[in-house]
């Protein structure tokens, strides 16, 4: 044998054993003792569609966030404009972020004013009625884009942080785009929660119950000035009916959860669960002056415009802490204990794809596929050998080698499998055997012409080399592209189809002829049987 | 073993009017028929929507489980049994779908628990797709094989040192595309993402044929020169036949197996992978080669 041909032996030899380690895990499970310190652990990564899990695609609501800064500005602005004697009855959010205002009197005043204090704000109109002026403003586009990226990358913290809490093994939560977040969860069992805890704005506030107006009154239509009305979402724990319980609110949000430092489940006497909240020392303070400036009033502190509780603040509080009660199931009271750590959204999202598999499912798929690869394997295996003899048999270990390499590759590039994934494994046995027919029937093509076997391989290698790259050359720009423009299932697809691409090259290419050449080198082959 | 006897002489280009006129004829049935179902028929991945995949502990009819549903405003859903008969499964499909947090996925399996018992019934995957996602799905999809199909023609105009090459490589693909939709149309089968992907493995795949006899065209062009091109054309596709119906034979047998054993979400691109291949190698040795001819005797 060869100097040349001994290193290409060790080189397969060596390429295989590595192969072989990376996808011992997988087959075997975890190595005892010292081997499975020192060998690569990680299994062949499954796909959610394999094991189970949920894929979440979110749009952040920017502009959502750009109006509640708006309607901050607008609270702000009228009470500096009282304090600076500027006389402007009306002061409006209108078309979701511009302010409406009239003003009366001098123009230059209150222009010197907006220029000096609010150089955000931008006047879109005027509008001269005489004794006074319609003005909107709207604040420039800079400063609002600045605020939409914001929530987002908020937005995606936060997220961040409840996942974390909820307790998700690997969990992968990555932007997507300018304003959407793509969450990846494996192995949640119950979608419907995770929705829920993911996507909730959790927005806390606490407001004044105005017991001064009739709440009848309101629900009438005359809402008081400054005062709103909200609801309390109620269900009945037996009949399961939920009801609706009006409030009537000042509108001024006198404290939002900002201010906590915690939350967590605890029990009462009648071992119901409620959330404790503890606040930061900034919270301490606001709590401790709004407690003992209402006292004998109702606090009602409302979660995502869902009014929760509204108890009599009995005396002024200055412990910082305060309790959320409710009917809660222990899951809710958990749940809501992780979002209100994690703080809210800082606007709200909306689901745009959402794609949940249970775990049974993907067992069955993996069976299944292990079965059509298995199946499809063994005819393909069978065919070579009754088509090439020999040959043939040759072709099949370079498929059985293929095999090998891109479960290997799979599991040591950390690659993820998916059902179409899968897929293309099985479509790879297929298409890999083609290198090999090429070359056999250049082989056999070179026969006919009269040469030996020696120079018969070698005309049918080397003529066939250039078609196989070129064909599989371009299957790759398909794959690549499949890539660049796929998603989840789709890019495991391409994935495997590069590798298998790839892995059957050498296999076809590099792997067969050693083995011709070994053969040769030790005079088992005469009259090559092809 | 030899199916395709080596001097095999067949005249591919004798009859390549009939060949165009046969392709055209399936192209043109394609077309009509997509056309005639207002459109192609797509799945949620594309038209949006929301899907439930539900497995049944007891069997139940389709029509119960409407029934059931009409109860929460979702009668006019599509419910079509998955899998095999006794396997007790279902795909429910809305049109809807809904971007609160609720979710109709949530409301479907409340409703059928109520029914059904709650261990009577297991949903094994729900999938909602929004409009905006959709949209942006189909544009990439048609993208994807748009890129794919430019990427290809650079590649064989720089190998082949020839445009017209690279132009018949392509209009046989898209020959391929067009058919593999057609039959999905035909067939009336959902036009889902793992269908682009199957799409795109047809394109290499038939790519993988046509280049192995443009190859040999280039390869015999040498070696014939005193021969026309049509003759040389004709022995390049003579001289690859056996491997390219080998190559067909050893992909199918896969591609079948897929079909029968996959189940049932690989069934469909399984089904597109069958189409493709086969009319990947008919398009290599019909299509891809007899085109360029009939465009070098208009010069």
């Amino acid at each position: 044998m060869s100097r040349n041909l001994k290193w290409s032996l060790l080189l397969i030899l060596f390429l295989t054993a590595v192969a072989l380690i990376y996808l011992a895990p997988s087959v075997i499970g975890e190595l005892p003792g010292f081997l499975g310190r020192i060998l690569p652990r990680d299994k062949i990564h499954l796909g959610l569609d394999l094991q189970g899990g949920m894929h979440l695609v979110l749009e952040v609501q920017g502009q959502k966030a750009v109006e509640s800064y708006v309607e901050r500005v607008r609270g702000d602005l009228k009470e500096d404009l009282k304090r600076k004697r500027i006389f402007v009855p009306r002061l409006e959010r209108v078309n979701g972020d511009q302010l409406y205002l009239e003003v009366f009197g001098g123009r230059e005043e209150f222009d010197e004013y907006i220029k000096n204090n609010y150089p955000i704000l931008e006047e879109v109109s005027t509008q001269d009625q005489g004794k006074y002026q319609k003005i909107i403003f709207r604040i420039d586009e800079k400063q609002a884009d600045y605020l939409r990226r914001y929530a987002v990358e908020q937005a995606l913290e936060t997220i961040r942080n409840r996942v974390d809490q909820f307790g998700v093994a690997e969990p992968d939560i990555s932007p997507q785009g300018s304003d959407r977040i793509l969450i990846q969860l494996p192995g949640v069992k119950d979608p419907q929660r995770a929705i829920r805890l993911i996507g909730r704005t959790a927005l806390l506030e606490f407001k004044i119950v105005d017991e001064e107006h009739s709440l009848q009154e309101a629900l009438k239509g005359k809402v008081p000035e400054g005062d709103v009305i909200m609801y309390q979402r109620r269900e009945d724990p037996e009949t399961g009916r939920v009801s609706r319980v009006p409030f009537l609110l000042e509108k001024k949000t006198l404290m939002t959860g900002e201010v906590l430092k915690d939350a967590q489940v605890r029990f009462d006497d009648f071992n119901q669960p409620y959330v404790a909240l503890e606040f930061d020392p900034r919270g301490e303070k606001m709590f401790d002056r709004i407690t003992a400036q209402n006292v004998k009033k109702k606090l009602a502190i409302i979660l995502d415009e869902n009014v929760y509780s509204a108890p009599i603040i009995q005396e002024r509080i200055s412990g910082g802490r305060a309790q959320i009660t409710g009917a809660f199931t222990m899951e809710e009271a958990r749940d809501l204990a992780i979002v209100l750590r994690a703080g809210a959204l800082p606007a709200p999202v909306k689901i745009l794809e959402n794609r949940s598999v249970g775990p049974s499912l993907g067992k069955d798929l993996i069976d299944k596929g292990l079965k059509s690869i298995i199946i499809g394997g063994i005819l393909v295996v069978v065919f070579m050998v009754i088509y090439y003899k020999v040959s043939g048999a040759i072709a099949d270990s370079a498929l059985i080698l293929n095999l090998i390499f891109i479960m290997g590759a799979l599991a040591g590039l950390r690659a993820t499998l998916t059902l179409p994934g899968i897929a293309g494994i099985i479509l790879t046995i297929g298409m890999a055997v083609d290198a090999n027919v090429l070359i056999f029937e250049r082989i056999r093509e070179e026969l006919r012409l009269g040469k030996t076997p020696r120079a018969a391989i070698d005309g049918g290698y080397s003529k066939a080399f250039l078609t196989i790259m070129d064909a599989n050359i371009t299957t790759l720009i398909a794959a690549v592209v499949l890539f660049q423009f796929g998603t989840g299932p789709v890019k495991g697809f391409a994935v495997t189809l590069s590798i298998g691409i790839l892995a059957s090259l050498f296999t076809a290419l590099f792997v067969s002829r050693v083995i011709f050449q070994v053969l040769l080198a030790r005079h088992m082959l005469k009259q090559l049987s092809i | 073993m030899e199916f395709i006897k080596p001097g095999t002489k067949i005249d591919f280009l004798g009859i390549r009017r009939f060949a165009f006129g046969f392709s055209g004829l399936v192209i043109a049935a394609s077309i009509i028929s997509i056309i005639l179902h207002g459109g192609l028929n797509y799945g949620i991945d594309f038209a949006g929507g929301t899907l439930v995949q539900v497995k049944f502990s007891q069997p139940t009819q389709v029509e119960a489980i409407k029934e059931n549903l009409a109860s929460i405003g979702l009668d006019r859903s599509l419910v079509q049994r998955f899998g095999e008969r006794g396997e007790n499964e279902y795909l429910i499909r809305v049109e809807k779908s809904v971007s609160d947090l609720g979710g109709l996925s949530g409301q479907i399996e409340a409703t059928l628990r109520e029914a059904y018992g709650k261990d009577g019934v297991e949903v094994r995957r729900t999938e909602m797709v929004g409009p905006k996602v959709g949209e942006d799905l189909r544009k990439k999809g048609i993208l994807a094989i748009v890129y794919a199909l430019i990427g290809i023609l650079i590649y064989i105009t720089w190998r082949f040192e020839s445009f017209i090459f690279a132009l018949g490589a392509v209009v046989a693909l898209a020959h391929d595309v067009m058919i593999t939709v057609g039959a999905f149309s035909i067939a009336n089968k959902e036009f889902t993402l793992p269908i682009v992907a199957a799409i795109l493995t047809i394109i290499g795949y038939s790519l993988n044929d046509t280049i192995v006899v443009y190859d040999r065209i280039r390869e015999n062009r040498r070696r014939m020169r005193r021969e026309s091109f049509a003759k040389v054309i004709n022995a390049s596709i003579n001289e690859t036949l056996s491997r390219t119906l080998l190559t067909s034979f050893t992909t199918l047998i896969v591609v079948v197996v897929l079909f029968i054993y996959g189940g049932g979400v690989i069934h469909d691109f399984a089904f597109a992978l069958m189409v493709g291949v086969l009319v990947g190698t008919y398009s290599s040795i019909f299509v891809a080669s007899p085109i360029i001819l009939t465009w070098q005797q208009r010069k």
